[in-house]
């Protein structure tokens, strides 16, 4: 008989996987480097209002974060459903924003200190009353460069 | 005994699954929210022993914005939509008919580019302490929109190009042609409370 019969039954070939290690590690290397860590747990709900001339943060490791908005539901027994200011891990208060820039001052390196930026990040229900206070607060700690948290949107 | 003994291959089956593992655990522990927002400087907090003297504004240099606790807009001397703030910044900052209630303008020279008209103008926003944050914002951004398309034309008659493409040198004439004047005033209440 001739040379080239086919041996074997005649099914599909199985696909190798020996490559899908390879995919999913691509996969994973692009999380990594495309994400950042969540440093902080967030306690408030805040969802950003929208806005069209937004600007991107340069530097992300000189920000600072401030969080504004009504507790989340497991703190509302203990702090009410008012807008309460989150700083770091905690519910804190207008007063602690000056300990709270110093620290933060602190962590950042003496060439790099001008550049620093409070990222204000406030529920869009929120009151200004409150916003008012902590940019008061801010400006009496000369922590002037700000940035309001906004989701892009697009103009009308 | 025979030939050295092989070592036995690692089997690379469960590689996948690892690899699967991981990902699932960056997928929980990041966060893929970018950081955006609208950039603003806060004027510098006068000393508390100094004295709170009115800076020399001409009248005409400066319009008022209010937002009032009811998130009402209020723009130059009328109530208005906030659809229409753009367009009304824009008409008080450029003053195409050098009206004498509209901001005056200075020859100003700038490096690198020569002299030029400047407007003198001035936007002062204020809030109630009862204004919604989403309303202040929304207002923020149509004042930065206005000066935006501003810069944009200005840019666009000159260089031929739009503000974004130009290079660092002439963003930063185009800055300093078409300033962004906006001034965050003490805060105070807008409208009188009433309960």
């Amino acid at each position: 008989m001739s040379k080239f019969v086919k041996k074997g039954s005649g099914d599909t070939p199985s696909i190798s996987t020996a490559s899908l290690p390879d995919i999913i590690f691509m996969i994973l290397m692009f999380f990594m480097v495309s994400v950042s860590m969540r440093q902080t747990d967030r306690k408030v709900t805040v969802s950003l209002p929208g806005a069209s001339e937004i600007a991107k943060l340069e530097r992300k490791d000189l920000a600072s974060y401030i969080y504004i908005g009504t507790p989340t539901l497991q703190y509302q027994s203990l702090y009410g459903t008012e807008s309460q200011i989150q700083l770091n891990d905690t519910f804190r208060s207008i007063e602690d924003i000056r300990d709270f820039i110093a620290a933060e001052r602190e962590s950042i390196s003496e060439a790099d200190r001008q550049w620093m930026t409070v990222s204000i990040k406030a529920d869009e229900n929120t009151r200004m009353g409150i916003i008012t206070d902590v940019k008061q607060e801010l400006r009496r700690c000369s922590a002037l460069r700000i940035m309001y948290g906004a989701r892009k949107v697009s103009a009308y | 005994m025979g030939a050295p003994k092989k070592t036995p291959e690692v089997s690379g089956g469960s590689m996948a699954d690892i690899s699967f593992l991981m990902l699932i655990f960056f997928l929980m522990v990041s966060t893929m929210d970018k950081e955006e927002g609208i950039s603003r400087r806060l004027p510098v907090m006068p000393p508390p022993d100094m004295k709170v003297e009115d800076q020399k504004v001409n009248r005409r240099n400066i319009i008022q914005v209010k937002v009032n606790a009811q998130d009402r807009l209020f723009a130059g001397n009328e109530i208005m939509d906030i659809t229409q703030l753009k367009n009304k910044i824009k008409e008080f900052m450029t003053n195409p008919q050098n009206d004498p209630n509209l901001p005056d303008k200075e020859m100003t020279f700038i490096e690198g580019y020569g002299d030029c008209l400047v407007s003198k103008g001035v936007i002062s926003l204020q809030n109630d302490r009862g204004t919604s944050y989403s309303k202040y914002i929304e207002v923020q951004n149509e004042l930065i929109r206005a000066i935006n398309e501003l810069r944009d034309e200005w840019s666009m008659a000159n260089y031929g190009r739009k503000y974004s493409r130009l290079n660092d040198e002439q963003q930063a004439i185009v800055r300093k042609a078409v300033p962004q004047s906006i001034s965050e005033a003490e805060p105070k209440d807008v409208t009188k409370r009433r309960r």
